[in-house]
């Protein structure tokens, strides 16, 4: 992999949920796999993570979510990337999604759902496929 | 990825970093400290158990980890659960009442009774609690950041109901310092969640002397990525951090030691866990004899709730993980608990269902009933392996507790990100050891079904709840008593402001109906909220 401009990524956790594990571990790989990687922290806003990826003005927005509030939070940071008008970015949303729940995901505009179980190589494929 | 038979026997480790021999012989038990300090069941140093006929008198309590939605089903799934024959029970909250939030805060939206009950005023409890006799089910609430507000509504809601508060049993797990390391429900900075943690410990040992005010969790510590022996380790730390502060606000150990309750996680090698409570329970029991001159053995004891084994469940093949909570619930009654609960087959998925519940609570009754278990205390007690291992493992434990002694104690350690560091490097490490193969997982990465479809029941998750609670929550603030709500609420900033025991002022407004939001609020107007270092 051989660019410019490394690729920026945002790992976000929203909401109330304090399982952290699985995002530590996804910003990790990402950084051992050349990323630039930025973590929030727990409990964030919609609103901060929307301005946080704004200001840092990442390729890639990934987000954690392990308590069952994907569709909520993912419908509230959709509406927030199109009132701050935040340029288009790959979105992917990890954590507890249920298989019947990676459809409405997709709907809303998420690019990518690696649910718990999936394999951080794929997580690492999906980025460099759809980042080139 | 199958078994495949080796031409050579290669060294073994478990996950505490011990070498296991192919044949343990009673010279290795010599060798690793011989044994004398194995002593009898209820008698120092516990290493058998802190009672001498255990389960022959009355069997491990079994206490099914649950809540939902509005109390009202929360209570009728507690009422499922006492009909199937659970003799404890333990509350789920969801996360807004976890972090001390309104569930119309807007920062609750979308989480209110997602992940466990909505609660917001004393009303709430009354339901939720409705019919259950608290004589007869002791109760445990988990809840760490926003304990003082749900143990004081506890407190009010028994009196309430005509219950004398200084007989009431339970437990609160109220282990905020493990909050900071795994799971992460803190609201306050570390020194003044402390502080709160002391308020009840105080208050209870006054007023509710055998009520548990804290159940020091190793568990989440571990499911956050530690071993076994930093599970331990860090967990007496954090113990002793608890009770040095409560020694420094001047009472004395045997007024309040005995009270408290340790939650500790079974998955992984069996052996090692069963030798990981032997020793924890030996090394407790010296801690508080030598370092704190403790002469009651009440105050030795080493209770604890064993089991769960999240971390050792997989969301693959979920069927196995009936298997495998098996085997911890076996590890648990083995090692000697007092309290018992497990996993639900379905929880990587979703809220337990009721037939997923029924399994748990059947997996602790057969072990009961039909295989023996409460028949001898410690079976495997004399055993050259699990001796060894238990001394070996007791020895371990000691030197990391003195490791972090030394780098300037558990809570520095935690206030700056080191203990959260170590375990999410570990965490990532097992995750890697899983995904390469090195570690083997049933079903995951070994005997997996590619396509495998989703064979569990998902809990229908009701979007109407969240309005009838927010619903329920206006109109107990419109018919309440604006201005003893005031008052309350004025004296509860007061005490925090002057430093002293907040636990009567919070009592007093949850019985004029004062809901968790406003109690917290006024707990962070004077201590402010918790900035998490990022690190990983």
């Amino acid at each position: 992999m051989s660019r410019e401009k490394r690729v920026r990524v945002l790992v976000a956790k929203p909401g109330l949920d304090g399982h952290d594990v699985g995002a530590k571990a996804v910003a990790r790989t990402l950084m051992d796999a050349g990323f630039e990687v930025v973590y929030t922290g727990l409990k964030k806003s919609p609103e901060e993570i929307v301005l946080r990826a704004r200001e840092e003005k990442v390729d890639v927005l990934g987000l954690s979510i392990l308590s069952g509030s994907h569709i909520p939070i993912c419908q509230q940071i959709k509406n927030l990337l199109d009132k701050h008008e935040v340029p288009p970015l790959l979105w992917i949303v990890g954590g507890n999604i249920p298989l019947q729940d990676h459809d409405e995901l997709r709907r809303i505009g998420v690019d990518g759902v690696f649910a718990v179980g999936s394999s951080l190589q794929e997580i690492i494929d999906f980025i460099n496929e759809r980042i080139s | 990825m199958k078994w495949e038979e080796r031409s050579e026997v290669r060294p073994v480790f478990n996950e505490s970093g011990l070498e296991i021999k192919p044949v343990y012989s009673p010279e290795d038990v010599e060798e690793s400290g011989g044994w004398n300090s194995i002593g009898s069941p209820g008698e120092f140093p516990f290493t058998r158990g802190i009672h001498k006929e255990m389960y022959r008198k009355r069997p491990w309590t079994m206490r099914q980890y649950a809540g939902f939605g509005k109390p009202e089903e929360t209570n009728e799934r507690f009422r499922y659960l006492i009909a199937n024959g659970q003799t404890g029970l333990n509350v789920a909250f969801d996360l807004p009442t976890q972090s001390g939030l309104d569930s119309d805060d807007p920062a609750a939206q979308g989480e209110v009774g997602r992940v466990g009950m909505a609660v917001d005023t004393l009303k709430d409890f009354e339901i939720a609690f409705d019919g259950i006799d608290l004589d007869k089910i002791t109760v445990s609430l988990t809840i760490n950041g926003a304990a003082v507000t749900l143990i004081a509504m506890y407190f009010a809601m028994a009196k309430k109901r005509g219950y004398d508060i200084s007989k009431l049993r339970g437990t609160a797990q109220n282990d905020i310092l493990k909050e900071f390391v795994g799971r992460g429900t803190w609201v306050f900075p570390v020194e003044p969640s402390i502080k709160l943690v002391g308020d009840t410990i105080l208050y209870c040992a006054e007023n509710a002397p055998l009520y548990s005010p804290v159940s020091v969790c190793g568990y989440h510590i571990r499911e956050s990525g530690a071993n076994p022996i930093q599970e331990m380790a860090y967990a007496f730390c954090i113990a002793k951090a608890y009770i040095d502060h409560v020694l420094e606000r001047g009472m004395e150990i045997d007024e309040f030691a005995s009270r408290l309750s340790f939650n500790f996680d079974i998955h992984g090698n069996i052996f090692e866990q069963v030798a990981k409570f032997r020793a924890g329970r030996r090394l407790w029991a010296k801690i508080l004899k030598t370092d704190y001159g403790t002469q009651n053995p009440k105050s030795m004891w080493l209770r604890m709730i064993a089991g769960g084994g999240g971390g050792g469940l997989t969301i693959e093949q979920p069927e196995n993980n009936i298997i495998r909570t098996a085997y911890y619930a076996l590890v648990s009654a083995l090692s000697g608990t007092q309290t018992m609960a497990l996993c639900c087959y379905d929880e990587a998925y979703t809220i337990p269902s009721e037939k997923a519940a029924r399994v748990a609570l059947r997996t602790m009754q057969i072990l009961v009933e039909e295989m023996g278990l409460c028949d001898t205390v410690d079976p495997l007690a004399g055993s050259y392996y699990i001796e060894t291992l238990t001394n070996q493992m007791e020895e371990k434990i000691r030197a990391l507790m003195k490791e972090v002694d030394a780098q300037g104690g558990i809570v520095k350690a935690i206030a700056e990100g080191h203990i959260q560091n170590t375990v999410s490097k570990q965490a990532f490490e097992n995750l890697r050891k899983l995904q390469s193969g090195e570690t083997r997982k049933v079903g995951v990465n070994c005997y997996r079904i590619e396509e495998e479809q989703q064979a569990v029941e998902f809990h229908r998750f009701k979007e109407e709840d969240c309005a009838e609670q927010i619903a329920r929550l206006n109109k107990a603030r419109s018919e309440r008593d604006s201005a003893r709500v005031g008052n309350a609420l004025a004296t509860v900033l007061d005490e925090a402001k002057a430093g002293r025991n907040v636990m009567p002022a919070i009592i007093n407004a949850v019985e004029a109906y004062a809901t968790v939001g406003e109690i917290t609020q006024c707990l962070v107007d004077v201590y402010g909220r918790y900035e998490e270092p990022v690190r990983f």
